[in-house]
């Protein structure tokens, strides 16, 4: 088994709170040993040496929103494709959403992804089944034996479960396996045709507008179905103020509810559509300020647990279209740790709060063993320099598709080695 | 005051209304009320675009418009050739970026687009080389037909500063009224949109203009009620319950006109639903209905931009 010491290393763990010099040792796809006193006098012969100079050592990211296009669009982006984004972002871990073609509403759609996977060996890829078969909303999939192969949570992913009574029965169907439902909120009736946030912009714009009210409405009914059927649930990215205050008060009252956003939410809002700037249409739509504001305080005091890339991968003929033809969504695992460590930067979150939602918070979400630095624990690990300054250049990004709105940006930190069960899967150059 | 005409146009399209000055309207203007009188003589057929192209491309079915353009085409010496949605590649998967390449490869100088699409002009124009004029972008603009109506209201009233201006019907999916409120705020005109809730789009009063649901609020002392077209699709049940209803609250007739102006004039940009949104002794009343004017100075606007658009290429800036 090989054994390699990171030394001279920044430790950061969220989920313990520790952030203080010291190494860490692997063994095999384990991690042996970590502390600030490890190999104070040295290390033994026989394990490779690895000086991190100072820099972070902190768990490999896990990012619970990823769109794989395969099968059904490979043109978009594959399995080997946003494996390699993946480890260039410093993500060890991604979840997968069940919207490919066909959806993986089955076992023989998780076995796949599962091979696919392993044959690429780079990162861990988790896979979320779809809550309804095809994802189209009226009948349950087989959530037990989903289970036993592997999905790790149910959402019928970018589209909404629309019906309440379907609802009830996936939260109440799901529980028995203590499984989570993850909800696209958004109602789809007020939200059909939608293009970009309702409002001054789109007016002016001449584009349909999409209510904030579609996902407070669907996160209050939500709430209700929760607790009428005893599951649990997840809402994927909140955006507005109001879906933020609710989730507050209802986790206040005790609800098994966790929600999630994603960088964008954090870090654009509906201006920079610009002029029908397609990079930036995404579901739910980018909001206003004050929203984007809300969104920055529910991270801040927890009420929103983790941030996820919302990863979505779209090709140039799915882009470069007018804006009302376009698809939604851009990619972020690239991206990923930067944004999240300009929570950091502008003092918004501490530098271990912004971590954690990133590791061991949407980790333990899903009862993922990940995310976590600790004896015993899977050896994925993210050395990073959270200072470098650099230019988001989405040209130069692994991830097949390159629609990224933060081309030009400029943000602070980067990876510089993604270590995946002990290995080394991706390093920067120089 | 809105101040003097501007000497120069310093803009390579004309893709919406918003973000021109009023010094930049007036120069269209005035070359649009000297293109009027041009038009009215025997002979009209000008040189000024004698050998230049101009290519009217039109992915969405419009017979004024695009025979508007033709004609202004034409009447300054122009070659003007139709490219429809139905003729061109487009129905075959071609994208409109591999469009805009096709068309620079064809050394076009002029293309006058229309697009169901917010904003599909622009991304047009931003491939390809030469001047852009959007003839209608989904539900965003249509600024020629703004500067129509302002021409046939400066005619007739002699100026557009300080007129109440009352655009009435659907407001949500008009390009027309969006382009007219740009421009009459920037003559500053006051506007007013009228229309039933469901076909006011939110936050419309940030473009600059007053809300009202009543036509009896909305025209009272109105120096000009533009009428927008209602189409047939929205009308049983999905923004307005039936023709009947909506005829009934908001269309035009000589009753609902009475608190307007005494003067004031009547304006549609056409095609009309008689007994929909406009009666027809209403629309047909020579004294006040400006809707046969409009077509007229269409053209002469039309002309004006073709030549304010293509002088830098002719070298007469």
């Amino acid at each position: 088994m090989t054994r390699v010491a990171y030394t001279n290393a920044r430790l950061l763990d969220p989920a313990t709170g520790l952030d203080a010099p010291g190494a860490l040792l692997t063994d095999g796809t384990r991690i042996a040993d970590l502390g600030p006193g490890l190999f104070q006098d040295g290390v033994p012969e026989g394990i490779e040496v690895v000086d991190l100079g100072g820099q972070c050592l902190a768990p490999g990211l896990v990012d619970m929103r990823v769109m794989v296009a395969e099968p059904g669009n490979e043109q978009k982006e594959t399995i080997k494709s946003v494996s390699r984004a993946a480890a260039a972002g410093g993500v060890t871990s991604i979840v997968c959403l069940p919207n490919t073609t066909p959806v993986r509403d089955d076992v023989s759609g998780l076995e796949f992804l599962a091979r696919r996977a392993r044959e690429v060996k780079l990162v861990k890829v988790y896979a979320y089944a779809s809550a309804t078969r095809g994802a189209q909303g009226s009948e349950i999939t087989e959530m037990g034996l989903l289970s036993r192969a592997g999905a790790v949570a149910f959402t019928d992913g970018t589209r909404a479960i629309e019906s309440a009574k379907v609802m009830r029965r996936a939260l109440s169907y799901a529980k028995g396996f203590g499984k989570l439902i993850i909800q696209h909120p958004e109602e789809p009736s007020l939200a059909s045709g939608g293009m970009m946030n309702a409002g001054e912009i789109a007016t002016r714009l001449g584009l349909t507008g999409i209510p904030r009210e579609a996902e407070i409405i669907m996160i209050e009914r939500d709430l209700r179905l929760v607790e009428l059927s005893g599951g649990r649930l997840h809402f994927a990215h909140v955006t507005t103020s109001e879906s933020v205050e609710i989730i507050r008060r209802a986790k206040a009252r005790g609800l098994a509810v966790t929600c999630d956003t994603a960088p964008h939410y954090v870090a654009l809002t509906e201006t920079d559509v610009g002029e029908y700037r397609t990079f930036a249409k995404v579901s739910p739509p980018l909001r206003g300020e004050m929203d984007r504001r809300a969104v920055v305080e529910g991270l801040a005091d927890g009420t929103i647990d983790a941030i996820a890339s919302d990863h979505i991968p779209q090709d140039q003929d799915h882009k470069r279209v007018p804006f009302g033809q376009a698809e939604f969504g851009v990619i972020g695992l690239e991206t990923l740790l930067p944004l999240t460590l300009e929570l950091a930067h502008k003092r918004k979150l501490s530098l271990l709060q912004a971590l954690a939602c990133v590791t061991c918070k949407p980790a333990d979400i899903l009862e993922l063993p990940a995310g976590r630095l600790a004896k015993g624990a899977s050896a994925d690990l993210l050395v990073f320099d959270p200072e470098v300054p650099w230019t988001v250049d989405p040209a130069a990004f692994k991830s097949k598709s390159k629609n990224s709105p933060f081309e030009d940006r400029p943000v602070q930190g980067r990876p510089l080695r993604t270590v995946v069960d002990g290995r080394t899967v991706w390093q920067a150059e120089g | 005051m809105t101040g003097p005409a501007a000497t120069r146009f310093p803009h390579r399209h004309l893709l919406g209304i918003e973000g021109l000055t009023a010094g930049e309207i007036s120069l269209v203007l005035d070359l649009a009320d000297g293109y009027v009188e041009h038009n009215r003589k025997p002979v009209v057929k000008e040189s000024l675009l004698h050998g230049r192209t101009v290519m009217n491309l039109f992915f969405e079915n419009s017979t004024r418009t695009r025979t508007s353009f033709e004609l202004a085409g034409k009447r300054l010496g122009a070659d003007v050739i139709n490219m429809s949605v139905d003729a061109s590649s487009v129905k075959k998967g071609e994208t409109l970026i591999d469009t805009a390449a096709t068309l620079n490869a064809m050394h076009v100088d002029a293309l006058v687009v229309r697009h169901s699409e917010s904003g599909a002009v622009k991304l047009l124009s931003d491939k390809v080389n030469c001047s852009v004029i959007n003839a209608g972008d989904g539900n965003h603009e249509h600024p020629t037909q703004a500067l129509l109506d302002a021409l046939a209201i400066r005619r007739r009233l002699g100026r557009l500063e300080g007129l109440i201006v009352a655009i009435c019907g659907d407001i949500l999916h008009s390009r027309v009224a969006r382009s007219n409120i740009h421009l009459l705020n920037a003559m500053g005109a006051r506007v007013r949109v009228v229309g039933p809730p469901t076909l006011v789009p939110s936050a419309i009063e940030r473009l600059g203009c007053e809300v009202h649901h009543t036509m009896l609020s909305g025209l009272k002392d109105a120096d000009v009620v533009m009428m927008l077209r209602l189409q047939n699709e929205r009308m049983s049940g999905q923004y307005v319950p039936s023709t009947r209803e909506y005829f009934y609250f908001y269309g035009l007739e000589y009753e609902k006109l009475e608190v307007a102006k005494p003067d004031a004039v009547i304006m549609h940009p056409g095609p009309m639903n008689r007994g929909v949104e406009i009666d027809s002794e209403v629309a047909d009343d020579l004294k006040r209905s400006m809707i046969l004017d409009q077509v007229e100075l269409g053209v002469a606007v039309r002309m004006a931009v073709l030549d304010i658009l293509t002088r830098d290429r002719r070298g007469a800036n």
